[in-house]
């Protein structure tokens, strides 16, 4: 199986926007899931009768094949970039409420103890002291939500819509691998190169964590 | 809408559909079958992999970075590019899904291995057990119920894959998704979707049931 190069070179423009709708794709959805997952997780953070349900209900969507999800998803949305990004948020939605939550509860009942003694409201508590504290673990969950997007915007290539996915069924029909191995590697590369891009995020955003590592 | 679900019933329940080549009852046993072996020819390679590596401590690195690799791997990609180097087979597809399960299975025995209590592996040692005992009978009973984890989540990462067998022109409950998007059957389109998620689902009910049963006795790491 070899790869024809000619054939990139004539198509890197294709290759840009597929790749550009790819990462749209998969960062709209993280996103999407982190403006949905935080308040959630707050809720099942501090109230813990709804806490069980909310990560039980997640981990059920989960469990649901995401072709199938994208399917489902066809009689409201349509073959539209919509449902791509509807299906692929469902999807963030575990790892990252799930995290989220674990995150929260890392944090010392002291620190929060410490912060109510000083006067700070609830609500400043919370975005002050709790989340930022809480940060490592919801970036980790960022981080898998985010690889695992883009990994799945390709499935979303049988409804008409999947970024890179478009060169699998491009190379299958034709029965020319080039496509097919450009695909992979892009998103393998795309993956690789937002995971790594998150850690640097994580690096800056929490600097205590680097004194505590090297101590 | 409601016309559609009123379709979709009368699509699920009807009775021709259920038998014959191209019905319900042998699609599903087609999706289990791939499904089922896929995930046992995955656990035979990655249960050792990682009760070897959280047994070491020895290729600790490889076990985390496939975790991330395995999440990263487009399947669809896979199974087509195995597809266009083997030919028509089911190869392509049981060897998509196997990569698939694999990372999933290794890095949750892993992690169930280090979760381990080293004094309790210490103890052990003290007490004259060999490599291999310890390993058979104190880490892995320990590590067991996320290896269990490790493996509800590959089984269902693999009925969800399994759908693109079809794709590539063979069996299974994806017929249904695939004939239908081809056919513009809605209903048909649907009908395969929710039948490929309400295995995925029962099959996880299944085995948490099993691991509940298995122990009982043991607070789960990972309720």
């Amino acid at each position: 199986m070899t790869v024809d190069w000619s054939w990139i070179r004539d198509h890197t423009d294709d290759l840009t926007t597929l790749t550009l709708a790819h990462l749209q794709a998969a960062l709209s959805a993280v996103a999407l899931g982190l403006l949905i997952s935080l308040p959630l997780a707050v809720v099942a953070h501090r109230i813990r009768p709804l806490r069980g349900l909310l990560l039980g209900l997640s981990n059920v969507l989960f469990t649901i094949p995401s072709i199938a999800v994208f399917v489902l998803l066809l009689p409201v949305s349509g073959l539209t970039r919509t449902t791509t990004v509807i299906g692929l948020t469902i999807y963030t939605l575990v790892v990252l409420l799930r995290n989220t939550v674990e995150g929260l509860d890392s944090v010392p009942a002291k620190t929060k103890e410490a912060a109510k003694a000083m006067g700070t409201r609830p609500l400043r508590t919370l975005l002050t002291v709790e989340l930022p504290l809480a940060l490592p673990v919801i970036m980790a969950g960022v981080r898998i939500a985010t690889v695992m997007s883009i990994s799945l915007v390709s499935v979303a290539t049988y409804i008409g819509d999947g970024g890179l996915g478009q060169l699998f069924t491009d190379g299958f029909q034709r029965n020319f691998p080039t496509p097919v191995i450009v695909g992979v590697v892009l998103t393998l590369l795309l993956a690789l190169v937002a995971d790594a891009l998150l850690v640097t995020l994580q690096y800056v955003l929490t600097p205590w964590t680097r004194r505590r590592r090297s101590a | 809408m409601y016309e559609l679900f009123k379709d979709l019933g009368a699509w699920l329940v009807s009775g021709d559909q259920w038998t014959g080549p191209d019905g319900i009852g042998h699609r599903l046993v087609e999706h289990l079958q791939y499904s089922l072996l896929a995930t046992l020819v995955a656990a035979a390679i990655a249960l050792p992999v990682g009760l070897l590596i959280g047994h070491t401590g020895r290729g600790a690195f490889v076990a985390i970075n496939l975790a991330s690799f395995g999440r990263a791997l487009p399947t669809v990609g896979l199974v087509v590019l195995v597809f266009l180097a083997s030919g028509l087979s089911m190869w392509p597809v049981y060897i998509a899904l196997v990569a698939l399960a694999v990372p999933s299975i290794v890095t949750n025995t892993y992690a169930g291995m280090t979760a381990v209590d080293p004094e309790v592996r210490d103890a052990a040692r003290g007490q004259g057990m060999r490599a291999h005992q310890v390993l058979l009978q104190v880490e892995l009973p320990l590590a067991l119920p996320l290896i269990m984890t490790g493996l509800r989540l590959a089984l269902i990462q693999v009925v969800a894959t399994a759908t693109i067998a079809a794709y590539v022109s063979f069996g299974g409950l994806g017929r249904y998704v695939f004939d239908g998007l081809a056919q513009r059957d809605l209903v048909q389109v649907l009908g395969g979707a929710v039948l490929v998620a309400v295995v995925a689902v029962v099959l996880d009910l299944a085995l948490a049931g099993l691991q509940r049963a298995l122990f009982r006795h043991r607070p789960s790491p990972q309720a």
